[in-house]
């Protein structure tokens, strides 16, 4: 499983996202290029939570974003890397909800949001077993480590 | 006033329904984001795409068979559960999408 960098632009958008969500959940896209020794992700576009009813638990990004999604990465010559959501109250662990939604490849960021800001970001990928195992941030700064 | 008749062009060279492969899932097709076969179905299509990618098959089908409840197909723009589902005829230069549900959150125990 390769590491993540992030550039830090970028995963700004998606912590204050999150924190301006809060106490609902936030989502959305990251885009970048998979090289031989890491992911480098370069961009990222915020989506709406299309969830019904409570948000605090729960996040769903739409179909129609989704096509979007891939279309932006096709037009830009990125890949579509992964997918962000934030916890509020909670740690950056996936849920067993998560698991059984997750697809392989993409990379699974989460943000835990407490109430006075983004607490810590941990990232997580299936493995062939479809088990999460979590993948290293190179560029996370030292606040945001578990 | 004159009208000019236009000749639609496919962006399919080829008389067969095409799949568009969603990033997550193109580790197993070598790479390719899209897939022609012969079909008359979306059910065949899909079938075609499994046995010639049978890699992808776990997280798109069930062990029964039937797609997963977190995989969406649409003809165009149609969502298959608004037409006739998997039975969903195709006609040639069809374009079908597999579209991963994306959602998730805290919901339920964490792992």
């Amino acid at each position: 499983m390769l590491p993540l960098e992030i550039q830090p632009d970028v995963l700004k958008r998606m912590t204050s996202r999150a924190e301006a969500a809060f106490p609902n959940e936030c989502c959305g896209f990251f885009y970048g290029a998979e090289g031989e020794v890491k992911r480098a992700i370069t961009a990222t576009t915020a989506v709406d939570n299309h969830k019904e009813g409570d948000q605090r638990r729960r996040f769903e990004i739409s179909d129609l974003d989704y096509m979007k999604a891939e279309r932006h990465a096709a037009k830009e010559g990125l890949t579509l890397l992964g997918v962000y959501h934030s916890h509020p109250l909670h740690p950056a662990i996936p849920s067993e909800y998560d698991n059984a939604v997750a697809m392989p490849f993409f990379s699974y960021l989460i943000v835990s949001v407490q109430p006075e800001g983004t607490a810590h970001v941990r990232s997580w990928q299936l493995d062939d077993s479809r088990c999460f195992q979590e993948e290293s941030l190179v560029t996370l700064p030292e606040a945001w480590r578990v | 006033m004159a009208r000019l008749t236009c000749n639609t062009i496919s962006d399919n060279p080829s008389t067969m329904p095409t799949l568009i492969i969603p990033t997550p899932l193109r580790k197993f097709t070598d790479g390719q984001g899209t897939f022609s076969a012969p079909a008359d179905t979306v059910k065949s299509l899909l079938a075609s795409l499994a046995e010639a990618h049978p890699g992808l098959k776990p997280h798109v089908f069930e062990d029964s068979g039937v797609l997963r409840s977190f995989i969406r197909v649409y003809v165009g723009d149609e969502d298959i559960r608004a037409l006739q589902g998997e039975d969903t005829p195709l006609v040639e230069r069809d374009d079908v999408s597999i579209i991963p549900a994306i959602a998730g959150g805290l919901c339920g125990s964490t792992l």
